[in-house]
């Protein structure tokens, strides 16, 4: 879609500016992309390329190893459904093919309407609460298909809207900070103290 | 009464609010530690304490802190990419206890002498991420970081950084590249240790979120009283992660040694037993890369050394429970899938064995399986890592390799009849 927007290229060059090095800056500012966008688009990419000083096959390289990172468009929705082993012992699969059913589009599709996006995740660390599930990286579970019906209508009729912002939309509390402080000061304060 | 130490604030509904983190000792360690200790004397009480590493090797803390090369800038990186299956212990400590994360951050920054702190997260904790953030809006807001903290000459940042969905991130070194805005590949060693050569170049300490939340108690109480505590070289207390079929599956925190694996999944407070008429088939002492156990190692204490002696590892220190109404085959398949799906693909025996292991399992799974399977699962995990023994020997860049053959092995070994059936009969008998 597009490039940051003034209001996001204020943040994007924020994230930027803490860090000793501003390529570290890549993997958040690809996040900032999703967020405006949903997903991270070519167009994003070379905007963070210039801000991060790499090239933005660089960027495309380091997005495309991460499962999080969607280069394509996605639905306002990604439910992932954890299949691993903690989820598989107390019925992970049968909620899957439950989820297909009721959403009605295989794992990895989405629906036409582009409300949803349906993924099968590895462990998402709420084992505890197996079978266990995300949508745009918010838990659920235990889920049965019951729980599963209802937390799609309650996801379609804006019940959740409040707790699931659309995908892309991944911390939204905003560093409140200083400005970082300069590596040289640090370097001269950590002098002081080897002396 | 079990003694609660990272745990301690988990009781309260609100323990991540910095109200309650503050009426319940919270500040306490860091204000020790910048105004009444040199750095030394904090990492002294560390060493004492035999703190061992929370993320799955257990290396002692107080010794990698001293194997930190000397430089001009150093860096603390503080690990919480939690993505090993039927882990989630950070999980909570992340999302529960944010204020108690980044007060154990400081102080190991402090201690170490660190230039900045970036605390990665696993970018699928997003309300995790959220509150991290939010506890270190607030630590700079009453001077807990920034510069001169607490009006001590101590200054230092610390950055949230999310990661975007990899299990090798994980890794140290590939954790590292993933900050430096790369791929996650896993560095070539040596340098062995990040200690030497880390983020950047520089010298750079990974220190598991657990590890670090254990400090200000350590500062507050002294190495020694944490020392009191288990027995040998398993030292405090340390958050099991149960999982699978039992009837409470939870997070437990426990102190080291005292309790077996049966306290662990019968016991009232802890796990509560198995469904009722079922029976205990096998469980994995210490996430997915461990050797599995069976029901005859239920009375081993959960301590380090115990288990190791027993042929599997602690790792980090999730429990999973498996019952006689699941399937071996499926369990070990649905493991090395994991690992097929993970690996980055540098190293071939990781690559390919983990896909053909994956394969195979599957179709012994689905009833396609033929006899011969079983020799080529053995001899593919032998080619990933040699003479399949315990621990294992590596020939790839990292353990996510080695890793593979445990379950498979554990599972072809002690389940052969099982596979046998799948194989005779052309199905899986529990499906
Ligand atoms: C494949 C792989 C995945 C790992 N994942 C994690 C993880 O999610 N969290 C973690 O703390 N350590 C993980 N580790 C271990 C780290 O490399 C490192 O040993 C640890 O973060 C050091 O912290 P500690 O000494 O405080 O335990 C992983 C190691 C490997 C080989
Ligand atoms: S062992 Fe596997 S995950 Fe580790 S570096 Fe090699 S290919 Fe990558
Ligand atoms: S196995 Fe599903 S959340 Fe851990």
């Amino acid at each position: 879609m597009a490039r940051f927007s003034d209001d996001m290229l204020s943040r994007a060059k924020e994230l930027v500016s803490l860090y000793p090095d501003p390529r570290s800056a890549t993997i958040p500012l690809c996040h900032l992309a999703q967020e405006q966008d949903g997903y991270v688009s070519d167009e994003a990419m070379a905007h963070i390329a210039e801000l991060v000083g790499s090239s933005a096959a660089e960027v495309q390289g380091t997005a495309s190893f991460y499962d999080m990172l969607k280069l394509e468009p996605v639905g306002r929705y990604v439910i992932g459904v954890c299949t691993n082993i903690a989820c598989m012992l107390r019925g992970a699969y049968e909620v899957l093919e439950d989820a297909e059913k009721v959403l009605g589009i295989p794992v990895g599709g989405t629906t036409e309407d582009g409300l949803f996006t349906l993924e099968e995740v590895e462990c998402i660390a709420h084992c505890d609460h197996a079978p266990a599930a995300q949508v745009n990286y918010r838990y659920f579970g235990p889920l049965d298909d019951e729980s599963f019906r209802s937390l799609i209508a309650r996801l379609r009729d804006g019940e959740l809207d409040d707790e699931v912002p659309p995908h892309g939309t991944l911390i939204r509390v905003r560093r409140e900070a200083p400005p970082a402080i300069p590596m040289t000061e640090i370097d001269r304060e950590r002098a002081g103290d080897q002396e | 009464m079990t003694e609660r130490i990272v745990g301690a604030r988990l009781g309260y509904e609100d323990s991540e609010t910095l109200s309650r983190f503050l009426a319940t000792g919270g500040d306490q360690g860091l204000r020790r530690a910048v105004l009444e200790m040199r750095p030394e004397e904090v990492a002294d009480e560390v060493t004492t304490a035999n703190l061992l590493g929370r993320g799955g090797a257990g290396f002692e803390a107080g010794r990698k802190w001293s194997m930190l090369r000397k430089a001009p800038r150093r860096y603390l990186v503080i690990n919480g990419d939690e993505s090993e299956p039927a882990t989630f212990k950070d999980h909570l400590l992340v999302e529960r206890d944010p204020h108690q994360l980044v007060e154990g951050a400081t102080i190991a920054a402090y201690a170490i002498g660190a230039s900045l702190v970036v605390i990665y997260l696993r970018g699928e904790f997003a309300l995790g991420l959220e509150r991290v953030q939010q506890a270190i809006n607030e630590a700079y807001a009453r001077n807990a970081l920034g510069r001169s903290i607490f009006g001590s000459s101590f200054s230092v940042d610390i950055l949230l950084q999310p990661g975007a969905g990899a299990y090798i991130c994980g890794e140290e070194t590939s954790l590292i590249e993933s900050l430096e805005g790369k791929r996650g590949f896993p560095r070539i060693k040596p340098p062995y240790f990040p200690a030497v050569i880390g983020l950047y170049g520089e010298p750079t300490i990974v220190n598991n979120v657990e590890t670090v939340s254990n400090l200000p108690w350590i500062v507050q109480h002294g190495g020694a009283a944490f020392k009191a505590l288990g027995e040998g070289r398993s030292t405090g207390t340390r958050l099991f992660a149960l999982s699978g079929q039992v009837q409470r599956p939870g997070p437990y925190e426990v102190e080291m040694t005292k309790i077996t694996f049966r306290d662990l999944i019968y016991g009232k407070e802890y796990g509560q037993g198995l469904h009722p008429d079922r029976s205990l088939i096998a469980f994995i002492p210490g996430g997915v890369s461990a050797p599995w156990f069976f029901p005859e190692n239920l009375d081993i204490p959960l301590g380090q050394d115990e288990v190791a002696k027993a042929g599997s590892m602690l790792g980090s220190g999730s429990v999973i429970v498996m019952d006689d109404t699941s399937c071996p085959v499926r369990s070990a398949w649905r493991i090395a899938r994991f690992f097929a799906r993970e690996s980055c693909g540098q190293c071939t025996p990781c690559r390919e064995g983990g896909a053909w292991i994956d394969k195979i399992l599957r179709r012994i799974e689905e009833g396609e399986g033929r006899e011969a399977d079983l020799d080529l699962l053995l001899d593919l995990c032998d080619n990933i890592s040699p003479g399949i023994k315990w621990p294992p020997a590596q020939t790839t860049i990292c353990v996510l390799g080695p890793s593979i053959p445990p379950s498979v092995s554990a599972a072809v070994n002690h389940f052969r009849d099982d596979f046998l059936v799948h194989i005779k009969e052309g199905r899986c008998p529990h499906a």
